[in-house]
């Protein structure tokens, strides 16, 4: 941009920028879980009918949220909450307890955290429980004590719940879903995972109390809502300080998803993939291009983005190796065996190649099968790109590589 | 080149910035932009991948220390499992703050303590206001520790909804990390190898203070000529410079030529240096035995190489025994019996090591207690290994477990 430029485009000063940024990485980077949600007002309605019937009518339930990795199972179900919480008998009422499988590994540390969440070390001290289910019906007994006549409804969250499944006997979720089928505390059991075949995975007498009520998310939207998910998702909100700026940003976000390569970016990527993880990726590595002297995103910014976020990883390291496939008749320079041999090892190492066997002292070194984990493509590829490639390595692969 | 340059950071100390990381500009300003202002947030998680000697643990460390950023810097090769990981990085976080005089070793088992207990480490005023930064170096070890350990990392800053960037440093490209059922997906940025033209400029920079940069580049320029070729690793590079310059400057030294005799600094160097390829490269020899060589100044003949076959002393017959099991091994049935005597032949495979041993030795061998604990003892040097069951009643069988090259030298 010329300087005449920047004094026009008025307030773009280090300060409105910082702001930006500053309201755009934590968007994409730390708050996804509670940014917008787009086309499941159906599964947000029957959640927020759930959870309803706990927190108000006293209805235990349990319910699983299923969908692929970004599809927005955590934003949907903090969504839900958050609207809930606007109801003065929830928000003092509601205790909740989230548990996530990446970190509580067992079900001992499990319950521990379940006691800490509840604050509830002090009542349970030092007792010591005979078994999993006497815990939890202490713990529960316990919060009921006090002058309530009903016991305030809790809510379970159970985060990468597949990962449960795998604990000893799955006498966690076993209690869990056994407490929520009884009628004495109104608790309710929800589950988050990835995986579609998560019903499966359970053991009969786990399933048996589940009520089997599924939420699926499904990334259900097509190009055009995209486009209109990039341009929210980009745009400054109306809170922000500096009026006549963001006016200026959003009518810049407008004219980008008007713009042909910024559709022809935006296409790529849908194609890839829909989750909206990717599109944030994308964006953020676009708004970390916003400085000062470049205060609106272009759209070679999202093409440069676009390529950054693509390259084939492996193909990068492989077309420095392109050499040490020589065969030693093929190649000019006399090499050694061993420090062929020593190369070879690098290839190992880098995971390019793998012994199909566990190696063992039985067999010679040198004669192990090997698999090679690229295909013909990628090997293609890497040389078109490598520099100051000798001709005959280049000749030797178009020629082996071409009937296959 | 583009300079560096960024809002956040007065210009000196990019300045001084980019005087420690030559030829790595772009990187080095594409990680700036992500990073942002010190209060901002940036990805959870970056995954740095690329060669040995590419940089990427050098780059990030001085990026680091220079800006002043706080971080917290762990090799997973040394911190090998989980909890040894886990309490370093609380170790290490007590010193990021600069309230705690001494540091004391936090007990940690779980990633489930680790979290709660690192909301507690950076709830100082100087960690609350800035991004932490955790960098995994050779993190392809996170991948043989417990399974939630690489996908809790890589979701750090979600799980503890505080602002760190947890940063992956490896040779191993991502498609080989990502668990089964998937992750949080990193940000993936590849360091590219030094082009021959960023070695050159690299290495020359340590010229020793007697000689001139100019001859030094030119010694450079003859080593990268002979070693490009098979080693780019910029480590192994420096190494080998080191070690052959004292030769190069030679004849210098001795008055016989002066800096810029090319023609007779190349024909003094490059026997040499083709000579290094072979053993000190290989790391046959250690560099003392290498630079000792130099000093002697002949022919080194029988180099005493570390590897096998130069090393290993047999006494007469478990050589004989050796060469006759790998003959067993390895010689397909057929001409085994056109080479060998027929009167020997048996199918028991111990009789027939014996049947070739009586064929290739030349005095009269009888089966004495004494070939059999050779062949014991060869057994144990595992250089020979049993097959089969140790029930079998015709007697163990046996193979070789050495290569050709071995034998030829055994031979010898």
């Amino acid at each position: 941009m010329s300087k005449r430029k920047v004094k026009e485009s008025g307030g773009a000063n280090g300060e409105c920028i910082s702001q930006v940024q500053k309201v755009l990485r934590e968007r994409f980077c730390h708050h996804y879980a509670t940014g917008k949600l787009f086309g499941i007002e159906h599964q947000y309605r029957h959640l927020l009918d759930l959870l309803k019937r706990t927190t108000v009518h006293g209805e235990s339930n349990s319910a699983l949220i299923i969908g692929s990795r970004g599809s927005g199972k955590t934003a949907l179900l903090n969504h839900v909450l958050k609207e809930l919480k606007e109801m003065k008998q929830v928000r003092e009422n509601l205790l909740e307890v989230r548990l996530n499988g990446l970190l509580q590994t067992n079900d001992k540390v499990a319950l521990k955290e379940i006691t800490r969440q509840l604050n509830l070390e002090n009542v349970v001290g030092d007792k010591v429980f005979g078994s999993f289910a006497e815990n939890l019906a202490f713990l529960l007994e316990a919060l009921r004590k006090g002058n309530r006549t009903s016991s305030c409804p809790v809510l379970f969250i159970l985060d990468e719940f597949d990962l449960f499944v795998h604990h000893k006997n799955q006498t966690l979720l076993y209690n869990l879903f056994d407490i929520s089928q009884s009628a004495q505390t109104p608790v309710t059991v929800i589950g988050l995972t990835c995986r579609q075949d998560i019903l499966e995975l359970l053991e009969k007498r786990v399933k048996s109390r589940f009520s089997h009520r599924q939420i699926y998310l499904m990334n259900s939207f097509d190009f055009k809502q995209y486009i209109r998910i990039f341009k929210e998702q980009l745009a400054l909100p109306a809170e922000f300080p500096d009026e006549s700026f963001a006016q200026k940003w959003n009518n810049n976000v407008q004219h980008l998803s008007e713009d042909k390569t910024v559709q022809d970016v935006l296409q790529n990527l849908f194609h890839y993939t829909k989750d909206l993880r990717s599109l944030h990726l994308l964006l953020m590595l676009a708004v970390s291009n916003v400085t000062v002297h470049h205060p609106l995103i272009t759209a070679s910014d999202l093409h440069e983005a676009s390529k950054q976020y693509r390259v084939d990883s492996r193909a990068n390291i492989v077309h420095e190796f392109q050499k040490f496939v020589q065969r030693k008749a093929h190649c000019m320079y006399n090499f050694e065996k061993p420090v062929v041999m020593k190369a070879f090892e690098h290839l190992i190492q880098l995971e390019l190649v793998r012994p199909i066997e566990r190696p063992n002292i039985r067999a010679q070194r040198e004669y192990l099968l090997m698999k090679l984990l690229l295909d013909n493509t990628q090997i293609m590829d890497a040389l078109q790109a490598y520099p100051n490639c000798p001709v005959d390595v280049k000749q030797w692969a178009a020629s082996s590589l071409s009937w296959l | 080149m583009p300079n560096l340059e960024h809002p956040a950071y007065p210009a000196a100390t990019l300045l001084q910035l980019e005087s420690l990381v030559p030829c790595r500009e772009s990187q080095v300003s594409l990680l700036l932009s992500i990073f942002g202002e010190r209060q901002h947030f940036s990805f959870p998680s970056i995954f740095i991948y690329g060669h040995t000697s590419s940089g990427k643990t050098y780059v990030m460390q001085t990026l680091l220390s220079t800006l002043q950023l706080p971080h917290v810097f762990v090799n997973c090769m040394e911190c090998f499992t989980s909890r040894l990981l886990l309490e370093e990085i609380l170790t290490q976080l007590q010193s990021c703050s600069p309230e705690t005089e001494q540091t004391s070793q936090v007990p940690c088992d779980t990633f489930n303590d680790f979290v709660r207990l690192f909301k507690q480490a950076v709830a100082t005023q100087e960690l609350r206001d800035q991004t932490l930064y955790i960098v995994l170096d050779r993190a392809e070890q996170l991948r043989e520790m417990e399974a939630n350990i690489l996908p809790a990392f890589l979701r750090l800053q979600e799980l503890t909804d505080r602002n760190v960037t947890v940063v992956l440093l490896s040779e191993i490209v991502w498609e080989l990390f990502r668990p089964n059922t998937g992750c949080f997906e990193p940000f993936t940025l590849y360091f590219p190898d030094y082009s021959i033209g960023h070695l050159q400029k690299i290495l020359s920079q340590n010229h020793p203070p007697e000689y001139s940069a100019d001859f030094y580049s030119a010694y450079i320029n003859i080593l990268l000529g002979v070693f490009y070729m098979v080693c780019r690793d910029l480590k192994e590079l420096q190494h080998l410079a080191a070690l052959n310059f004292s030769k190069y400057c030679e004849p210098v030294a001795r008055g016989e030529a002066n800096e810029r005799d090319s023609r007779k600094l190349w024909k003094n160097i490059e026997p040499h240096l083709k000579k290094a390829m072979q053993t000190v490269y290989l790391r046959e020899i250690s560099s003392s035995q290498w630079e000792h060589l130099q000093h002697d100044d002949g022919e080194p003949g029988q180099l005493k190489g570390l590897s096998a076959h130069t090393h290993v002393e047999l006494p007469y017959y478990s050589k004989f025994l050796l060469i006759a099991a790998y003959l067993a091994s390895y010689n397909p049935v057929r001409t085994d019996k056109r080479f060998f005597l027929k009167i020997y032949w048996t199918e028991n495979i111990l009789f027939l090591l014996l049947a070739i041993l009586y064929s290739i030795v030349d005095n009269r061998v009888a089966p004495t207690a004494n070939i059999f604990s050779q062949i014991t003892s060869l057994v144990t040097l595992q250089l020979l290994s049993t097959v089969g069951h140790n029930d079998q009643l015709d007697g163990p069988r046996y193979k070789c477990t050495v290569s050709l090259d071995f034998i030829r030298a055994v031979a010898r």
